[in-house]
């Protein structure tokens, strides 16, 4: 393998797992979302 | 708040961006290592910002063991999860950088051994939190973290006493770095220290309304069984 290709490998899974992280805390706050909904229709 | 919250949202993007473009287009290219060596621009600050969220975790975690301070609870869990984010980095992008020049991924190394260690401690911690259900949790996670994080200074100095594989500290260590390297090295320790502020930031008002939701919860069924 190409010396860059490391590189662009490290930059990639770098991005990666801050995106995957980040997409996680997104799920998260939708569902603490929906569940204050719930709670304040429920009163 | 909320504005300075986006006001740090769009410095974090245009600090990232301008740390992307200087560690691939403003740093020079080393020598013996060529493009490659351009990873370090992305695994040294990582490592720093993992190691300053553990700090902070560990600050926390005594500040609640004295005070029983929910927020310095909840620092305490923000910081190790963010921390352990860029622990990742570190573990993923060390290998990815050391098998063009070492040719190997890994070697259990002094080193590498001990970031795999505060990794594992760090995700162990995470579990804990996660999956105990006893309301001595946050305290015995306290504990956990105050004798997780004696794992930092003995991975931070394991290059400075003993003989390994990864290479001596750039800074302070007496090796010399190329005055622009330093620039882009900060830059990106820059960066990625307002993207982890960021990050913490927006899981510390999750954790406090995902907090506030269970109360709710638990006080509604508190009413209802009461009727």
């Amino acid at each position: 393998m190409n010396a860059n290709h490391y590189l662009y490998a490290a930059y990639i899974a770098t991005w990666a797992i801050h995106g995957t992280y980040l997409y996680i805390l997104a799920r998260k706050a939708a569902r603490v979302r929906k569940d204050i909904e719930r709670l304040k229709r429920s009163g | 708040m909320k504005r300075g919250f986006t006001l740090l949202a769009i410095a974090t993007a245009l600090l990232l961006s301008f740390a992307l473009y200087a560690a691939l287009v403003i740093a020079p290219t080393e020598q013996t290592m060529g493009n490659v060596q351009r990873i370090f621009y992305y695994h040294v600050p990582s490592a720093w910002v993992a190691f300053e969220l553990f700090l902070i975790n560990f600050v926390a975690s005594v500040f609640y063991l004295i005070r029983r301070s929910t927020k310095a609870d909840i620092l305490a869990l923000v910081s190790a999860e963010v921390g352990v984010v860029f622990c990742t980095v570190v573990l993923i992008t060390g290998p990815i950088w050391a098998r063009p020049v070492w040719g190997i991924w890994w070697t259990w190394d002094l080193r590498l051994t001990l970031t795999l260690v505060l990794w594992l401690i760090y995700v162990s911690y995470l579990v804990l939190r996660r999956f105990s259900t006893s309301s001595q949790t946050p305290l015995l996670a306290a504990v956990l973290a105050v004798f997780g994080a004696l794992d930092v200074p003995l991975v931070y100095f394991s290059i400075w006493f003993f003989r390994t594989q990864h290479p001596a500290p750039v800074i302070g260590g007496g090796g010399s770095l190329d005055p622009r390297m330093g620039w882009v090295l900060l830059y990106n320790w820059i960066a990625f220290m307002c993207l982890a502020w960021l990050v913490c930031w927006t899981r510390y008002r999750l954790e406090v309304a995902q907090r506030a939701v269970h109360e709710s919860e638990a006080m509604q069924s508190l009413m209802e069984g009461a009727r």
